[in-house]
């Protein structure tokens, strides 16, 4: 199957999607759910190929003037990621039909949904940093747009604003990181960037380049300081948080950052950075996810740690370390995938997400409790569960890595609190009692509902028992994308006795206890939860707060309504800028020899002269319009005595509608309550003199410099030959500069349009 | 509307006679001073003298087509002129020229600078009476 088929599919999903929904009504689910089927059946069939270690590209030329193509590219780690796109996108598509089941807009969520979908596999599949950018920014607007599903709410739209904000923000850093790549490599192609790792990792530009791509992926997957938008985006619909903000969207970070670790990493700078923002992210999610009551907030916080998990691994980058990491990152999509779902399952069926409210649901959702379950103690790490695997590599690779034995005892810690946090997710709620209120579901639902998360349990447990499954054709290609060198993944439940499962069992044993003497734990917990409170998320506020006071403020100072205000600053800026770069540049001396001018000519410049000192001082509106229409007459007799009939024509008929229109506006006007004093009007004659004299002055400098050969010797001689016209003028405007023309009546008119709008709206308004 | 009947004589008999000048000034602007923009601020010129004798709805009646719709088919001209270029594989307006001999008239040079003249001179129009109209209505 095409790439560009998996690529664009979902896009094109995206646009009939209202109408499956309109016309499939309940169904609509089930049936986008063959879109992202026929991608895992499609990706699948290029599996034997990609697992050989090859690359499947597919690429059509974009613009071949600027050399650009529109170019796919499959290898290991872009097969990874879109099978666990597709994949678990087909699972929220079924999902969201039986959760948005009495939804009359969810045809609008499909549309979001699979434009996210197609964004994302675009993201994954670029094989060139400019298109890579552009779907990186698609995806933070779907997820814009499905954070603010429920826009109705305040909380859903700020919350929506503010991951576009972090997240696209980010982006931009990551597109300054692309450029200077692209300066420094000579090219945007991935695989050509991939030769020229050396000479990048000894460029000068090398640690702002690294530092603002990082900024990119930290700001996408939450990495601290930038995670605090997470746990406000579930705000979203469940699906979303399962899929966006969970499975696949703040992975595209993880993804970036596994990109370019041939480019970029391996330095000693990109471990700086990149191990301890990991680090920091990974023990601080764990720590926040503890105090949570909500049960989606719990299973974010979690997200957050386990980013921060894959992106220390990734920075790590030993060849330990990478495999861990893309275990890991299959393992945490499947349960993680999962649990959120389940969370979405009894939101829908109690009304409550609180675990507080939430116990012995075994009983009432037996089935979604068997999801539940593998689930949590995949995300625990206990065998025969893949999690159990994934976790073995983490600590494995942390032991062999030679770094420093902090990171282990924050992972073990991290850990820990995800064995804590799995008793409540897979005990306490299906077995163990609701502390207050005890909210009952009355049922589990359809099919749609728990169908989905059984199957990815269920895929949790086959990996773990039969680990080898995908372990050589699918982790390992990843692995070797990634590393450059050729890998082999060898999966396996049991190592026998050594370190990583004397720490996995302590691990399980601090959890547990963890768990039983939770009440000690919670009070020092919240406090340090307080104390993060006042860290980068209002910091984020204020600054956002600040730039929106200061921009209001200066809106404020320069658009003070005033017409006569916006042209004195106009009138003033620009003649300051002219004289400025006449003092710096001197200029050639100006020829002014009045004496050879024609009689008549000095004549009319007298009228005109005295009629612009007369507007200036006039006591009645209408007096100075028709002062201004004599200045406007006279420079039309100009043309005429200089030979310019089009201009003079032109210039006359421009002359009469004004006046008019002008009469008209004045007509609407309220009398003058004051008249302008007469030092406001000598300020006004003496700003109107500057201006005036200075573009005098730069047209005469303009006549005494000849920087080209004159143009006009052009447009005469082919004129008539190439555009068959006469006339000049006319045929510059509709044939040599035709599109400047055009664009010049477009602006007319959109101005027209602009003026009657506000005209009926003014009428139609009742007058304060 | 001014209430005048010297200007409603002269405005009955010069509005046609300006229209007509401004077809004629559009037509020969390509060899001689003219042209769809100073056609089009005539044109306007007219209808408004029209508009200020009789009053606007007069006016309107008188043109027969809302400036609106006029706007729009004159920006479509002076758009659909660039579009010939393309289909003969030229840069987009390119100016292509036809040019007919027929009997009595002579040849006719026909081109897309001459339609993109047009749509100038149409929006022109628009643009001046929507803007001067909609100030006279508005009281």
């Amino acid at each position: 199957m095409s790439l560009f088929w998996i690529a664009l599919g979902a896009l094109a999903t995206a646009l009939v999607a209202p109408w499956v929904r309109r016309f499939a009504g309940g169904a609509a689910g089930w049936l986008l759910a063959i879109v992202p089927v026929s991608f895992v059946v499609g990706l699948f069939g290029h599996l034997p190929v990609v697992s050989t270690g090859e690359t499947v590209r597919h690429a059509i030329a974009w613009i071949p003037t600027f050399g650009l193509t529109l170019g796919f590219t499959l290898d290991g780690l872009g097969l990874l990621f879109a099978l666990i796109i597709s994949g678990i996108g087909a699972i929220i598509a079924i999902y969201a039909g039986a959760y948005l089941r009495n939804d009359p807009n969810s045809g609008r969520f499909y549309t979001w949904l699979f434009f996210f979908m197609g964004a994302m596999l675009g993201l994954v599949l670029s094989d060139n940093l400019l298109t890579l950018f552009v779907f990186w920014e698609l995806t933070s607007i779907s997820s814009f747009l499905l954070i603010g599903y429920k826009h109705e709410y305040t909380e859903s739209r700020k919350a929506a604003l503010q991951a576009l904000l972090v997240t696209a923000g980010g982006g931009l850093a990551m597109l300054a990181g692309f450029v200077l790549l692209g300066q420094i490599a000579g090219t945007y192609e991935i695989a050509g960037l991939l030769e020229h790792a050396a000479a990048i990792a000894g460029h000068p530009l090398y640690l702002p380049t690294t530092i603002l791509i990082l900024i990119g992926a930290f700001t996408k997957s939450a990495q601290f300081p930038f995670h605090f938008w997470l746990p406000n985006a579930m705000a979203a619909p469940t699906p979303v948080s399962a899929y966006l903000h969970s499975a696949t969207m703040v992975k595209a970070g993880v993804f970036l950052i596994a990109k370019m670790t041939p480019i970029l990493g391996g330095t000693s700078e990109w471990q700086a950075i990149v191990v301890p923002v990991g680090a920091v992210t990974m023990l601080l999610g764990a720590i926040m996810a503890l105090p949570q009551t909500d049960l989606k907030r719990i299973l974010a916080y979690t997200t957050v740690s386990a980013l921060g998990t894959l992106t220390m691994m990734l920075g790590v980058g030993t060849e330990y370390a990478i495999k861990a990491a893309l275990v890991f990152l299959l393992v945490h999509a499947l349960y993680k995938g999962a649990l959120f779902l389940v969370a979405g399952s009894i939101d829908i069926n109690s009304g409550t997400r609180d675990i507080n409210r939430l116990g012995k649901l075994a009983r009432l959702m037996p089935i979604t409790a068997v999801a539940a379950v593998l689930s949590s103690l995949s995300m625990a790490g206990i065998p025969p569960l893949f999690g159990f695997i994934g976790k073995e590599l983490l600590y494995e690779a942390s032991l062999t890595s030679g770094g420093s034995l902090l990171w282990l005892v924050m992972g073990v810690a991290t850990n820990a609190i995800m064995v804590w946090l799995a008793v409540v997710l897979g005990w306490k709620l299906w077995f163990g009692r609701a502390d207050v209120n005890a909210a009952e579901p009355s049922t589990e639902g359809t099919l749609g509902l728990w169908g989905g998360p059984v199957l990815l349990a269920m895929l949790g447990l086959t990996l773990g028992l039969v680990p080898g499954l995908l372990s050589d054709s699918l982790i390992g290609p990843a692995a070797t994308a990634v590393l450059g060198t050729p890998q082999s993944v060898k999966l396996a439940i049991w190592h026998g006795v050594n370190t990583a499962l004397l720490l996995s069992i302590a691990t399980i044993a601090l959890g547990v206890l963890g768990y039983a003497a939770r009440g000690f734990v919670d009070r020092p917990t919240a406090v340090f939860r307080r104390l993060l409170a006042i860290g980068p998320e209002s910091i984020w506020e204020r600054g956002f707060a600040g730039l929106l006071t200061f921009g209001k403020a200066q809106a404020r100072f320069w658009q003070n309504g005033y017409l006569r205000y916006y042209l004195i600053t106009i009138l003033l800026t620009a003649t300051a800028l002219i004289i400025w770069t006449f003092v710096r540049d001197g200029g050639a001396p100006i020829t002014w020899d009045i004496s050879t001018a024609p009689f008549y000519a000095i004549a009319v410049g007298v009228v005109v002269l005295v009629a612009a000192g007369f507007a200036v001082f006039a006591n009645t509106r209408l007096a100075a319009v028709a002062a201004v229409g004599v200045v406007g007459y006279g420079v039309a007799l100009y043309y005429v005595l200089f030979s310019a009939p089009d201009l003079a024509i032109t210039q006359i008929l421009i002359e009469t509608l004004t006046v008019i229109l002008i009469v008209l506006v004045v007509y609407r006007l309220p009398r003058f309550r004051t008249k302008a004093s007469l030092t406001v009007r000598w300020r006004d004659g003496l700003i109107a003199l500057v201006a005036g004299g200075t573009m005098t002055a730069l047209v005469l400098q303009a006549r005494a410099v000849q920087l080209q050969p004159t143009i006009s010797s052009f447009f005469g001689e082919s004129a008539w030959t190439e555009a068959f016209g006469r006339n000049v003028v006319n045929v510059i405007l509709v044939d040599f500069r035709a599109l400047d023309t055009f664009g010049e009546i477009v602006v007319l008119a959109v101005a027209a349009l602009g003026v009657v709008a506000l005209l009926r709206f003014a009428s139609a308004e009742p007058s304060p | 509307m001014m209430d005048s009947v010297i200007l409603r004589v002269a405005a009955r008999w010069l509005s046609p006679i300006l229209l007509i000048l401004a077809l004629v000034v559009l037509y020969r602007g390509h060899n001689q001073p003219g042209g769809g923009f100073i056609g089009g601020l005539m044109a306007a010129g007219g209808l408004v003298l029209y508009s200020i004798a009789f009053g606007t709805y007069a006016a309107r009646k008188y043109l027969r087509i809302d400036p609106q719709t006029l706007l729009v088919i004159g920006l479509l001209l002076a758009f659909s002129s660039a579009l010939p270029a393309l289909i003969v594989g030229e840069p987009l307006m390119t100016g292509l020229w036809h040019k007919p001999t027929i009997p009595v008239l002579g040849t006719l040079p026909l081109g897309t600078p001459l339609l993109f003249d047009i749509g100038v001179f149409l929006t022109v129009i628009s643009i001046s009476l929507l803007i001067i109209w909609s100030l006279q209505e508005d009281d």
